[in-house]
């Protein structure tokens, strides 16, 4: 019964699983492989604990598993190669085609560095919860966050054509 | 010119941007971007970034789940059914002792005063209320089939559901809170049949009251007879619920503690 409690979630865990995988599919079949894990596993989680935290967990722990089954092809691929594979195959409009952007750019990032910025600006999880989920040390948290930004910062530099001031480094 | 503060670390702004900076350093932090071109361009740039991460796939916060996935627990959800059932019927002896364990523990919460968190404590209360917030949670937003039967068949509806709890129902009347009746629904609970019935008012916004009989032996003689009302806040939607001759009742609904109460206490005065 308690596994109804996991409903709440599924929209969160989608939405970061998206945008971890770059994939609708991809990230809803990671989305039923952790409620299944999480049902199986219930019991490993402490009533009053944080249960989105472990959720986050669970899933990093199928991500991580994946990524070493199956390395990802994006990351031999360089930026300049990929321009016109992307996600939907609607006509973006101009936000579309920002996010469509931005999630190509999220996909040259290393999958750790992209978990964390993820986990921390999607999910509004502390520094704390981020290391706990990912089984880091705080310090390797804040050390992929600073990375993960500066280059997605050049990625997204780099992509749009008309470069926005607000993400220019003045000197 | 510049305080005695050090100026911030990297990791600093960082924790600035995602809100995330202890409240003492937020001195050092606002006095750097203000005197240093190159922080505020950097922070500047960050927030934009967090911004626009932020709004990516954010439609699918709205979407309802897919099937695919809610299927995903549904197929996980008999096991833990199966379970349950073992515990209760599979062997005399450890029925008995849960029944027994459980109605001491239970006793032994109730002999102390009660508080407010006391009855939460009493595992087939605390169930109970969960499956009601749950329920809530699962059928409130269905659009196409939020009850099994409507308000239109409220007689039929009503006597269906007395007969499969054992127990006369009434559906309260909650219109002059601006809710009317949807229908209702027949739900599995851990110790038989549960009922739902689905209250809605003129913006859409649905309110549930889940009704079903608490296991004494589980809930405590004494818990499991009445209780006052008390707020529920842990599952997915917030509820009041109280007890009344054993037979248990919450009112879930995503609605602010004090409006949720006058909808409790209405369908309460109503029901009594």
């Amino acid at each position: 019964m308690d596994a109804r409690l996991l409903v709440e979630h599924i929209p969160s865990l989608r939405r970061y699983a998206r945008a971890l995988t770059g994939n609708a599919w991809a990230a809803d079949d990671l989305v039923q492989d952790t409620l299944e894990r999480a049902c199986s596993k219930w019991r490993l989680w402490v009533v009053g604990s944080d249960l989105r935290a472990w959720l986050f967990t669970v899933m990093h722990n199928i991500f991580a598993s994946q990524v070493r089954r199956t390395p990802p092809p994006h990351a031999v691929v360089s930026l300049d190669d990929l321009p016109h594979e992307l996600q939907g195959g609607v006509d973006p409009g101009r936000d579309q085609g920002t996010s469509l952007d931005l999630q190509r750019c999220l996909m040259q990032l290393p999958d750790e560095q992209r978990a964390v910025l993820l986990l921390v600006t999607l999910e509004d999880l502390s520094y704390a919860e981020v290391a706990k989920v990912l089984g880091i040390p705080a310090g390797t948290v804040m050390s992929r966050l600073s990375r993960a930004r500066v280059r997605l910062q050049e990625l997204m530099d780099g992509a749009s054509a008309p470069i926005r001031p607000g993400l220019r480094r003045l000197k | 010119m510049s305080r005695p503060a050090p100026p911030p670390t990297d990791d600093e702004l960082h924790a600035w941007v995602d809100g995330q900076l202890a409240a003492e350093r937020h001195g050092a932090v606002e006095e750097a971007i203000a005197s240093d071109p190159a922080v505020a361009a950097k922070v500047a740039a960050w927030h934009t970034q967090r911004d626009a991460l932020r709004r990516l796939h954010g439609e699918l916060l709205d979407e309802p789940v897919p099937t695919a996935l809610m299927g995903a627990l549904d197929r996980h959800l008999p096991r833990t059914a199966r379970h349950v059932s073992w515990l209760r019927w599979g062997g005399m002896a450890a029925g008995l002792l849960i029944a027994f364990a459980a109605g001491w523990l239970g006793n032994a919460q109730w002999s102390a005063p009660r508080g407010g968190t006391q009855l939460a404590k009493v595992p087939a209360v605390r169930e109970f209320v969960h499956d009601a917030s749950v329920a809530h949670a699962v059928y409130a937003p269905e659009k196409r089939h939020p009850v099994e039967v409507a308000a239109s068949e409220q007689q039929h509806l009503v006597q269906w559901l007395s007969r499969r709890l054992d127990r006369p129902l009434k559906v309260p009347d909650l219109s002059t809170q601006g809710y009317t009746l949807v229908g209702g629904r027949l739900l599995p609970g851990e110790t038989g049949a549960r009922a739902q019935f689905m209250f809605e008012d003129a913006a859409g916004e649905r309110v549930t009251l889940y009704i079903g009989t608490l296991d004494a032996n589980a809930a405590g003689a004494t818990a499991a007879r009445e209780t006052a009302f008390r707020f529920a806040s842990e599952g997915p939607v917030p509820s009041f619920y109280w007890v009344d001759q054993g037979f248990g009742y919450a009112l879930a609904g995503k609605l602010p503690r004090e409006v949720l109460l006058k909808l409790a206490t209405l369908a309460y005065r109503d029901l009594s």
